[in-house]
């Protein structure tokens, strides 16, 4: 049985006593991963579907702009890679300092993505383009925000995973959190490409 | 704040109007009276029988008992047994609301005796019960309850997963109860179609309680799903490749795999819904753009794979059945195989059928059309392999074979009028009558229903350690059949001649006859219940004759049977290996059966975990709170779920271990009960005397 | 340390930490230009509509698939291999359904023009 399957993470010997239940839960992890991702494709099937039933409203072409997402996507994707970070720690060092610091930068770039997609949402709000306003708009503050609320989940998880390096150390519980959150994390980065494509670069056509 | 406004922000929008007999006091017209009747009557019901169970737990001190041993257990034996006691009780709610709509429409000539609101929470209630509820429950406790004795394991993938998804459905299926207290349910149907439940034609909080009930089941079917797709994953014993593994395997796992697959658009579409009604959104609005057309779609991208999750257990459930009970392997077992993926494929590709009638080009309902024919093929390729498995079999007629036949025979009708209903040039005749009420159940009374209960009376033995009576058994299920064929073939000549579904009344008095004699069929199926409880009853008072502990009363064929009946806890002492796919048959055969092990380990099982219950109670408070718009109960429930799942986080996973000279004396004790039980043969089986130890068939030639 | 720990299951060498660090900045490098490559496609206003979506669509599509390889480490070889069915699946569902939805709701909206 591996362990190295996943994220580039390799925990312990063979017979490590846990390595069979991770590599179980990272399994069922990204099934559930997976049946998240059709979610999102529900809504943003949805989102194509409303794009021209914009009532009396903006159009998506009227309302965006691509310097907050751009913002957003640079911290997203940064945040990414210093998640990668955290992991190498985890596995090569075993180093509780280095991991918690990683993670720590991760929360940060997170806390500045929403921080940036809270400060849009808001100005939309201020301009009279909130969900009521059309069907399009319904759509959109659907889509976003969901993708949002996701990160915010993982922001917390961030600071309980950190909080359990600390307390706990790298036992095999520690270690598959660490596994499946960053696989959460990766793959809001993944669900952020087609936000930014569909949403924002495609308004701009 | 003024008192008024604490009141107010306390008990958010219910009122006293909530109270069933409150319509009925305030303005007592005759009609009010009726329905207030019936509805303070059934609710006055509910309290009662909570009362007494509550009052019978203290009078028996069983409380440690149930928190223990049931709410904060992990075993999936337990949790299977669970599923199914729930999705019995609310079986009997689903079925009793049917002979309420089948009365009212047997007298609906110019009008029945309920109100139109009351038959439309009626079949809303029945719907949503008897799909998420009802029939849910009960595969996803048989699943549980089966899979991993059948692939050599101890427990699921997942313990406290597969409590958590028990909670959500328990308390998804608590709040439609709570809604008989407090009124009122949707009567948008079971598909919740807007805009009819959109807050401008449904101001009222019944599309609430229809949401968050639905929403609740959805995410304990994933986590279900989910868990089962990985256990079968990875949690197979040595030896059991996948072309070894028993078909109801094989059906667990491609259900689990729709359930995560077909989910996630039901949970969008009741999602937007509830951003339509709570946060005023505009999805499938009639202003400002909204479009209700794309709800429909969005449900039957779920709705139609959820009729194959329903399905496909049952399908398992058969294959075992046919097989013991002629007593032979399963005929053709790879095209089944390959005919139940195949089913799983072509589901999400006739979603369309569902709406032929929405407005779509007729190249687009061809399309779909055609699609929908194709599933005929492989199950047809399924009944063939059933009919061959009987060949030239020595067939015993036991209860869970008389559903078996019935099935076999109904669900070749209702197959048939499904074909019909494939073509829209045909659907859009008979649409939106009772010639599809007809049909879908023609489908899920025989198919899934009638396999859920073939699954209960054959498993049953290996859960509890005794028989089910054999006579009592036979009278249920001829009673289910013949009820069944009563209260709906009327149903298929009566949407020819134009009554529509959901119909309260009706002014063509040509309908009566056939509504009599429906009516007369859902009377037959109420007795067919009160059969089967009385069965249970019977077979409790007799369970010392019905022991079969030896585990082995059907002369099986996979391993669940190879070991005692109740199992332990652990369901293996040693972990199997297997060898052939008919495992526990071949063992049999070749003699090598019952084997003393040579060596004993310690068991380590995952320890009760208090989680499940608390879930159960906060995503409870949570929706109830959601739905009458009470919000200080929302945040609380919501603080208690997040601080249960993190606090939860940081207790570290206890194990309890059982020791080696426990599981070796039980099981010698177990192996010496085998021994001394008297070998019943064949024509023993069902009568009191077949300790569990069968003369098998196994050595005899197929 | 046994050499156990030097063994990836799929049978190479593991790798070093400076070859994973390594493998984050390529994916982070891989993820920027493409990103780029999209923006510049629609802000430059030279590509035709058509041309602006197809590149858009392929960029946003290599770099999921530059991520899965070099942040989520799928590949197509050893045991990784069962996690790629389950995203090809998952793939085929999701397109069935996007795409399905799209054709559906475009049929009805076109009719009822
Ligand atoms: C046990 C015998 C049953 C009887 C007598 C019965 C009777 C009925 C009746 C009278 C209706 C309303 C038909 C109408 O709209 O005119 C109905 C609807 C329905 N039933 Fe049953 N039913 C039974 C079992 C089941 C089972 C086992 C299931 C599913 C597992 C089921 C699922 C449904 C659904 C989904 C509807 C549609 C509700 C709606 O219109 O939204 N029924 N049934
Ligand atoms: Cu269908």
């Amino acid at each position: 049985m591996s362990q190295a399957r996943h994220p580039g993470l390799k925990l312990g010997h063979e017979h490590d006593p846990g390595s069979g239940e991770v590599e179980a839960l990272v399994f069922g992890f990204w099934i559930f991963m997976m049946s998240d991702l059709l979610i999102f494709g529900c809504v943003f099937a949805t989102y194509v579907v409303m794009l021209p039933q914009v009532a009396d409203g903006p159009s998506a072409a009227e309302l965006f702009h691509l310097r907050g997402p751009l913002i957003e996507t640079t911290l997203l994707l940064a945040s990414s890679v210093t998640i990668g970070f955290a992991l190498l720690e985890t596995k090569h060092r075993a180093d509780k300092r280095r991991t918690t610091l990683w993670l720590a930068v991760t929360f940060l770039l997170g806390a500045g993505f929403l921080f940036s997609s809270t400060h849009s949402l808001l100005g939309h709000l201020e301009n009279g383009a909130g969900p009521s306003r059309s069907a399009f708009l319904s759509a959109y503050w659907l889509l976003v925000p969901l993708h949002a609320l996701h990160v915010a989940i993982g922001c917390l998880w961030i600071a309980v995973a950190a909080a359990q390096v600390r307390i706990r150390g790298f036992d095999w519980v520690t270690t598959g959190g660490l596994l499946r959150l960053s696989i959460y994390w990766h793959f809001l980065d993944i669900v952020w490409i087609g936000i930014l494509s569909v949403v924002y670069l495609g308004a701009m056509i | 704040m003024s008192l008024t406004d604490f009141i107010d922000a306390l008990t958010g929008r219910m009122t006293l109007e909530a109270l069933p007999f409150w319509k009925m006091v305030q303005n007592p017209t005759p009609e009010n009276i009726v329905n207030g009747a019936i509805a303070t009557g059934v609710a006055a019901i509910l309290v009662l029988a909570a009362i007494a169970v509550l009052a019978l737990l203290t009078y028996f001190r069983l409380w440690r008992t149930v928190w223990f041993d049931w709410l904060t257990t992990v075993d999936h034996k337990k949790i299977g047994i669970m599923y199914i006691v729930l999705s019995f009780v609310m079986m009997l709610r689903g079925v009793v609301e049917a002979n309420f709509m089948r009365a009212n429409q047997a007298v609906g000539f110019d009008g029945g005796f309920l109100s139109a609101d009351h038959f439309g929470e009626l079949f809303t209630t029945h719907g949503t019960i008897m799909i998420f509820f009802v029939a849910m429950p009960f595969l996803s406790g048989v699943i549980n309850y089966v899979l991993p004795l059948q692939i050599g394991a101890r427990d699921m993938s997942f313990p406290v997963t597969n409590a958590i998804g028990l909670a959500l459905t328990a308390s998804g299926a608590m709040l439609v109860m709570a809604s008989l207290l407090f009124l009122p349910f949707s009567i948008g149907g079971w598909t919740g179609y807007p805009p009819f439940t959109g807050k401008e034609y449904s101001p009222d909080v019944g599309p609430n309680y229809w949401i968050w009930a639905v929403t609740l089941s959805g995410l304990g079917t994933t986590l279900t799903g989910i868990n089962v797709a990985c256990t079968v994953y990875k949690k197979r014993c040595p030896g059991m490749d996948f072309w070894k593994m028993p078909m109801f395997v094989w059906a667990s796992v491609t259900t689990a795999i729709l359930m995560i697959f077909a989910l996630p658009p039901l949970t969008v579409a009741t999602a937007m819904l509830a951003l339509d009604r709570y946060l005023d959104f505009h999805f499938f609005t009639t202003d400002a753009g909204g479009i209700p057309m794309l709800y429909a779609n969005l449900f039957w991208l779920f709705g139609h794979p959820e009729v194959y999750i329903l399905v496909l257990p049952a399908f398992g459930v058969w294959s075992e059945v046919f097989a013991t009970f002629s007593g032979k392997t399963l005929y053709a077992y790879r095209t089944l195989v390959w005919a139940t993926l195949s089913i799983a494929v072509i589901s999400f590709l006739v979603w369309v059928h569902h709406f032929f009638t929405m407005g779509q080009s007729a190249g687009m309902n061809a399309v779909f059309g055609i699609a929908t024919m194709l599933v005929g093929v492989p199950t047809g390729v399924k009944i063939y392999d059933w009919l061959l498995t009987m060949y030239r079999g020595r067939v015993r007629i036991t209860t869970p074979m008389v559903y078996a036949l019935g099935f076999v025979m109904l669900f070749v009708i209702g197959g048939a009028s499904g074909i019909l209903l494939a073509n829209p040039t045909i659907d859009y005749q008979v649409h939106n009558s009772v010639f599809l009420v007809a049909h879908f159940h023609n489908m899920v009374i025989p198919g899934t229903l009638f396999g859920m209960l073939g699954a209960y009376s054959f498993w049953f033995p290996k859960a509890f350690g005794f028989m089910l009576d054999d006579w009592w058994g036979k009278l249920g299920a001829s009673l289910w059949i013949v009820g069944f064929m009563l209260a709906f073939f009327p149903l298929y000549a009566v949407g020819l001649l134009g009554l529509p579904r959901r119909s309260v009344a009706y002014s063509e008095a040509a309908y009566t006859p056939y509504t009599v004699v429906a009516m007369l069929g859902a009377l037959v199926v109420l007795a067919a219940l009160g059969a089967m409880f009385w069965q249970l009853y019977v077979s409790i008072r007799n369970r010392d004759a019905l022991n079969v502990y030896a585990g082995d009363p059907w002369d099986g064929r996979t391993l669940e049977w190879s070991i005692s009946s109740p199992p332990p806890v652990y369901n293996f002492a040693v972990g199997p290996e297997v060898f052939a796919r008919d495992a526990f048959w071949e063992e049999k055969r070749a003699g090598h059966a019952y084997q003393i092990p040579d060596q004993w380990e310690d068991i380590e099982l995952p320890a009760n975990s208090w989680l499940a219950p608390i879930l159960f109670f906060s995503s409870f408070t949570l929706t109830f709170g959601l739905v009458w718009h009470m919000w200080w109960l929302v945040i609380l429930s919501l603080l208690v779920v997040v601080g249960a799942l993190v606090a939860r986080s940081f207790v570290i996973d206890r194990e309890r271990t059982i020791p080696a000279d426990v599981v070796r004396e039980e099981h010698l004790r177990w192996l010496k009960a085998v021994r001394e039980a008297p070998s019943a043969p064949r024509e023993l089986e069902v009568a009191p005397g077949n300790w569990g130890r069968p003369q098998s068939e196994a050595g005899v030639p197929e | 340390m046994s050499h156990m720990d030097k063994i990836d299951e799929s049978g190479g060498q593991m790798e070093s930490r400076a070859d994973e660090r390594s493998s984050y900045l390529r994916g982070g490098i891989a993820s920027v230009v493409l990103t780029v490559i999209a923006v510049l496609a629609v802000v430059s206003d030279v590509l035709p509509d058509w041309a602006a979506w197809t590149t858009i669509a392929v960029a946003g599509i290599l770099q999921a698939v530059a991520q899965l390889h070099w942040f989520l480490h799928i590949r197509l070889h050893g045991q990784a291999w069962e996690d790629l069915q389950l995203i090809f699946f998952t793939i085929l569902i999701l397109v069935l359904m996007v795409g399905g939805t799209i054709w559906v709701m475009g049929d009805l909206t076109a009719r009822m023009m």
